[in-house]
C-alpha cells in the first residue's frame, strides 16, 4: 500500500552542544526571565550565587511566556553572553 | 491543422446507433476514435482502445459519444450525446440516415464511482509532491499507529486517491503555503492539510474549512505555540459562520458540542492532526498539558444563525451573513449551565454570570476568555425581551464586577488569589472583549454551556480569530 506522508518531512539536524565554560570567575552571564510568576524571585537568588563566584551577570526577560523570545532578544543574549540560564517558574 | 476526435464506448445505446454515422465521418474526415471499453468497436475503423482511461481522463470527457474539434491542438469545439443538427452543423456535412434526430448519450466510464479519483491520482499525480511511503503485509489502519500519525483514533489511510479527491473540495493549489506550524516551524501546504483531512476522515467540501481553520490559528494573535505547549488544558476549538456550515451539513442543533455530525467531528480532528504531524506538537513532547481535555481530539461546531433571535458571531466580528467564516478560541472543555426556574433576563443573567465567575478559578479575573453557549430555550427568555446579545453581554460584565476583598489570597480560606494590595479594588472577571456569546443546541432544555478559555488570554496569550473561509 503506498501512503502520503502527512508529516513535514523534516528530520532533526543533529548538533554539537556547545563546550560547557571552564570557569565562571569572569563569564558573563545572562538570566533570561521568561515572565512568569516568581521568575525574578528564582533568579535573584541564582544571580547572587553567581556572583559570588565571580560571575557578571546580564538579565533578560520574555515579554510573555506563551510566545517565542524574539529574534533581538535572541541576539543580544547570543552577542553578548558566554552562556545564559532560562528560568522557568509558577 | 483541424482535428477530429470522437470518443464512444460499446455498451452505450447511443453510440451502437450512431455507428453508421460513424462511418460516414471517417469517409470525410481523418477521425480519431477512441473507445473506451473494446478495441473493436466501432467495427473495421482503427480505433484507440482507451483501456487505461487516460486519454478520456485528460480530454475531460463526461459523456459518451463526445465529438471534439481541434485546430492546431487547440480545443474549437465539442458535442455530446447524439443531435443529428449539431453534428451536421459543426461537421458540414449531411448525414445519410434515418436515425432518430435526438437521443441523449451515457456517462464515461471515467465518471463511474470512484474512477475521477482514481484517474487523478494516476494522471494527474504529478501535483502532489508529499513523500510516498510503502507498506507490505501491515493492516492498513494499523500504519497510522506505528507511523504516529493517529491522535489515538484511527486514522483514514491516505492514498493518493483519496488525497486527490480531497483537494477537489478546494480551487486552491497544493503547493501553496498556508503558514508555517508549530512547534517545529515547519512549512504547511494545502496539500499537506489535505492529507491530514483525510486522516480525520474529512469529506472534501470540509476542506475549505480546515484549510480557513489553520489559517487562523497560525496569524501570530493566536499564538498557537503557546497554546500547544501550555501545561493548561486547552486547545483550539473552532466555530463555523455562514452559509457554509449548512451546506456541508454541520450540527449546530441538538448534541451541537457532541458527538455523531461528520463535519463538526472531523473538521476539529483535522486541524489538530495538522498540528501534530505537520508542526511535530505532540502529547509528552512540546505539548505539556497537565490534563488536556476532551476537545483535543476535536471541538468543531457551528453557530445556529438560522433559528437565532441574535445577530451571529461572524457578523459581530465584521463579517456579513451571506460569508461564510471560522473562528478559533483557546478552548478548555465545556461546563454545563442548568437554570430551568428564570423566566426573565436578569435572573438568566445572574445565573450565567454566577457560573461564569468560577471559570479558571472563583479568584482568576482578567486570564480566561469564554464563550457563553446559549441554548434555544434559554434564548427565547431574552427574545421575548427582546434583549439583543449586547445587552446581554453587558449585564454579564457588570453582574462580574467582583470586590477585591473576595479575590485576594486567603479570602474563603484559600489561598489562591491576588495580592493584598488589590483588596479595596473591583475587578471585571473578564478582560475587555473576552466574554462571547453563540447560540446552538437542541429545542428543548433550559440548558446554556461556558466554555472557558487558555488562562493567558489578550496581548499575554490567546485572543479568538475569525477567518472568512474560501472556497
Amino acid at each position: 500500500m503506498e501512503l502520503l506522508d502527512p508529516t513535514s518531512e523534516a528530520m532533526p539536524e543533529g548538533r554539537q552542544p556547545l563546550p560547557r565554560l571552564s570557569q565562571i570567575d569572569g563569564a558573563v552571564i545572562g538570566l533570561l526571565d521568561i515572565s512568569k510568576p516568581k521568575g525574578n524571585v528564582f533568579l535573584d537568588r541564582i544571580e547572587a550565587l553567581l556572583n559570588e563566584q565571580g560571575a557578571i551577570t546580564k538579565r533578560f526577560r520574555k515579554p510573555t511566556f506563551t510566545r517565542v523570545a524574539p529574534d533581538a532578544l535572541r541576539q543580544e543574549i547570543a552577542g553578548s553572553c558566554d552562556a545564559v540560564l532560562e528560568a522557568l517558574a509558577d | 491543422m483541424t482535428e477530429i476526435t470522437l470518443v464512444v464506448k460499446q455498451s452505450c445505446e447511443t453510440c451502437t446507433l450512431i455507428e453508421p454515422i460513424i462511418r460516414q465521418i471517417a469517409e470525410h474526415f481523418n477521425l480519431r476514435v477512441i473507445c473506451q471499453d473494446t478495441q473493436d468497436f466501432p467495427a473495421g475503423l482503427p480505433v484507440e482502445f482507451d483501456a487505461s482511461l487516460e486519454q478520456s481522463y485528460r480530454l475531460r470527457i463526461e459523456v459518451v459519444p463526445t465529438l471534439i474539434i481541434q485546430k492546431d491542438g487547440i480545443e474549437t469545439s465539442r458535442i455530446f450525446g447524439w443531435d443529428v443538427a449539431a453534428w451536421e452543423a459543426l461537421l458540414g456535412i449531411q448525414f445519410k440516415s434515418d436515425l432518430p434526430k435526438f437521443r441523449p448519450g451515457c456517462g464515461s466510464k471515467t465518471h463511474d464511482p470512484g474512477m475521477q479519483e482514481r484517474l487523478a491520482a494516476q494522471f494527474s499525480g504529478h501535483m502532489l509532491s508529499a513523500r510516498r511511503l510503502n507498506f507490505e503485509n501491515v493492516d492498513d489502519i494499523e500504519i497510522g499507529y506505528d507511523q504516529g500519525w493517529s491522535d489515538g483514533l484511527p486514522v483514514v489511510p491516505p492514498t493518493a486517491e483519496r488525497v486527490m479527491r480531497m483537494l477537489a473540495g478546494t480551487r486552491r493549489q497544493p503547493d501553496e503555503i498556508i503558514g508555517i506550524v508549530p512547534p517545529d516551524f515547519a512549512p504547511c501546504s494545502v496539500e499537506k492539510i489535505a492529507i491530514n483531512a483525510v486522516l480525520a476522515g474529512c469529506r472534501p467540501e470540509y476542506l475549505p474549512v480546515v484549510i480557513a481553520a489553520v489559517e487562523a490559528v497560525l496569524e501570530d494573535q493566536f499564538c498557537m505555540h503557546g497554546l500547544l505547549a501550555t501545561t493548561y488544558f486547552s486547545g483550539p476549538m473552532v466555530i463555523v459562520n455562514g452559509p457554509i456550515s449548512r451546506a456541508i451539513g454541520m450540527n449546530s442543533g441538538g448534541n451541537a458540542l457532541g458527538q455523531g455530525n461528520r463535519a463538526n467531528a472531523t473538521i476539529g480532528r483535522a486541524l489538530q492532526l495538522i498540528i501534530r504531524n505537520v508542526g511535530g506538537g505532540r502529547p509528552g513532547g512540546v505539548d505539556r498539558s497537565a490534563l488536556g481535555n476532551p476537545g483535543k481530539y476535536t471541538f468543531c461546531f457551528s453557530e445556529d444563525e438560522t433559528n437565532s433571535c441574535w445577530e451571529s458571531l461572524a457578523v459581530e466580528k465584521g463579517f456579513s451573513s451571506e460569508e461564510s467564516t471560522v473562528t478559533v478560541f483557546a478552548a478548555d472543555g465545556m461546563q454545563g449551565l442548568v437554570d430551568q426556574k428564570s423566566r426573565d433576563p436578569e435572573s438568566l443573567c445572574r445565573s450565567f454570570a454566577a457560573g461564569l465567575r468560577v471559570i479558571g478559578h472563583p479568584k482568576m479575573v482578567q486570564g480566561s476568555d469564554a464563550f457563553l453557549v446559549v441554548s434555544p430555550e434559554h434564548e427565547r427568555i431574552f427574545r421575548d425581551a427582546q434583549w439583543n446579545k449586547q445587552q446581554v453581554k453587558d449585564r454579564l460584565l457588570d453582574l462580574l464586577m467582583i470586590p477585591g476583598e473576595e479575590l485576594i489570597q486567603g479570602a474563603g480560606g484559600i489561598a489562591e488569589g491576588l495580592p493584598e494590595k488589590l483588596r479595596s479594588a473591583v475587578l471585571c472577571k473578564f478582560r475587555e472583549g473576552g466574554l462571547n456569546i453563540v447560540r446552538a443546541g437542541g429545542r428543548a432544555g433550559l440548558f446554556s454551556a461556558i466554555i472557558a478559555g487558555w488562562g493567558a488570554s489578550g496581548s499575554t496569550g490567546s485572543v479568538p480569530v475569525t477567518r472568512q473561509i474560501q472556497s
